[in-house]
């Protein structure tokens, strides 16, 4: 597969996909968050909606289920005034034989300006900006086990606006780290932004065998791994993993490595705690955490649409010609 | 070209704005700069006006209409109104005025916060090369340029303006 940078970035670059947040430079990180943190205040508005994406078509391509995410897609795309399409492919054309392409080039045909792409495939968003035509952007909604880039970036708004800057922090995340898209997207992320340590907690059948390089610690020991930790992000624990033996049970899992008061106190007094959603309480998070002051969950959720909204009107930007704008108007 | 003394023409349009607000009856106004020049010019004038209110900033980013030709502004800061604009007196502040068009997107912008009672506007220089109906209440100097000429403020204090 080619560098996704060559892929996701214009010649001066500027986003002109979004598939990774790997390999991405601080400043662009950083013109990300803030132009999302600007969608937060227009969302505060009576008025929710800006007219930037007036006229634009965006289709939410989901080859996979999720309802969060999707809908956050969909309210950004709405609030940058977009005309949007959801297609639950998973149910549709491609369950009649339709191929992936034949279903692109169809989607093409109708004239579509963005496709917001999710698939159990790793490498197929990256794919798909390979072969759309010119001027289509796509934005990867989470492809297979490697990145979900919107979701690691809606976590770096969140450490920022509730700690003031991701640079000196250490961030713990916690649970299946091999197979989540959401952790790799996060620490390419987090070490880019400067974040003083990146740890990741859980059991050995859960860790990647190649964490190190990735510039993580790992930690089998969740007390140890919360020492000091500013920031705790807490992951969801796919059921479907303990039919696989990885796991013991839902109960030991908690028992060792589900976040409670008592081993939240080992991070430092003003820990933020996060997870990406939908939680599993009582299997990796305890309700009084959940629920605690601590908890930015909910926070999550409102930045994640100012994040979306920012990335598609960048990568939709990107697809024009090249920013001129010093002339007075 | 001899350029005009910024200093002394913004004292000038802050004895000018505060003669049409009381022509005007514009009680209790709320100052609206658009960024970042009409901001720095914006801040100048309340040193005289004194506004119960600090200066509004607006950054019409996610309202040009040239989105589909020239992208995204990549420096976008946001506005930053207060909670209600509804039937308050807005004097809308910019830099240079040109093809007007700014100005459009400004009060499209404006009207998202809520239904202001009147929008004033104050332009520091105006540089003809209109190309929508929208003229300036107030305007602290006219420039005539040669074609494809450009001047540039820079700020915020003092107030320099160079050709570009």
């Amino acid at each position: 597969m080619t560098d996704p940078n060559t892929v996701q970035l214009t010649e001066d670059g500027r986003l002109k996909h979004f598939l990774t947040t790997e390999g991405l430079s601080r400043e662009l990180l950083t013109e990300i968050l803030d132009t999302a943190d600007s969608f937060i205040s227009t969302q505060e508005r009576a008025v929710k909606t800006v007219p930037l994406l007036r006229g634009k078509t965006v289709v939410n391509l989901f080859f996979e289920n999720s309802t969060r995410t999707r809908s956050t897609f969909e309210l950004a795309a709405k609030r940058l005034s977009a005309d949007i399409l959801n297609l639950d492919i998973a149910r549709s054309a491609t369950s009649k034989g339709e191929t992936l392409m034949d279903t692109l080039w169809n989607l093409e045909a109708m004239y579509s300006d963005m496709f917001v792409v999710r698939h159990s495939d790793s490498g197929a968003a990256h794919f798909i900006a390979e072969q759309v035509t010119p001027n289509v952007a796509i934005i990867n909604a989470g492809d297979g086990r490697h990145a979900h880039p919107t979701q690691a970036m809606l976590d770096m708004l969140t450490i920022r606006r509730h700690k003031g800057d991701i640079e000196g922090k250490i961030v713990a995340i916690v649970g299946d780290i091999l197979h989540s898209r959401v952790a790799r997207s996060q620490i390419h992320a987090l070490r880019t932004l400067g974040a003083a340590e990146v740890r990741v907690i859980g059991p050995g059948t859960l860790l990647p065998s190649d964490i190190e390089s990735m510039g993580a610690v790992p930690y089998y020991d969740m007390r140890a791994g919360l020492a000091d930790c500013d920031v705790v992000i807490m992951l969801r624990l796919q059921k479907e993993r303990m039919q696989n033996a990885l796991l013991p049970s839902e109960g030991e899992f908690f028992k060792l490595y589900g976040l409670t008061k008592e081993k939240l106190a080992f991070a430092k007094p003003d820990a933020i705690v996060m997870h990406p959603g939908p939680i599993n309480r009582g299997v990796e998070i305890e309700s009084a955490v959940a629920d605690g002051d601590q908890s930015v969950i909910l926070n999550q959720v409102s930045y994640g649409i100012a994040v979306r909204m920012a990335v598609m009107a960048m990568a939709m930007s990107g697809q024009q010609t090249p920013v001129n704008s010093e002339e007075p108007a | 070209m001899n350029l005009p003394d910024i200093e002394q023409i913004t004292q000038d349009l802050a004895e000018q704005v505060t003669e049409l607000m009381n022509e005007r009856q514009l009680d209790d106004p709320l100052l609206v700069g658009i960024r970042t020049g009409g901001v720095w010019v914006a801040e100048r004038l309340n040193d005289t006006l004194k506004c119960t209110d600090d200066v509004a900033s607006l950054d019409i980013s996610f309202y040009r209409d040239d989105f589909t030709r020239h992208g995204l502004h990549p420096k976008v800061q946001g506005s930053e109104l207060p909670d209600s604009i509804e039937d308050r007196h807005i004097i809308l502040i910019d830099d240079v005025i040109m093809s007007g068009r700014t100005i459009r997107a400004a009060m499209n912008e404006l009207f998202d916060y809520g239904r202001p009672a009147s929008i004033t506007l104050v332009c520091l220089l105006d540089i003809g090369r209109r190309e929508l109906p929208i003229q300036p209440d107030l305007c602290g100097a006219t420039l005539a340029l040669n074609d494809g000429q450009l001047v540039k403020l820079t700020g915020p204090r003092p107030l320099v303006l160079t050709l570009a």
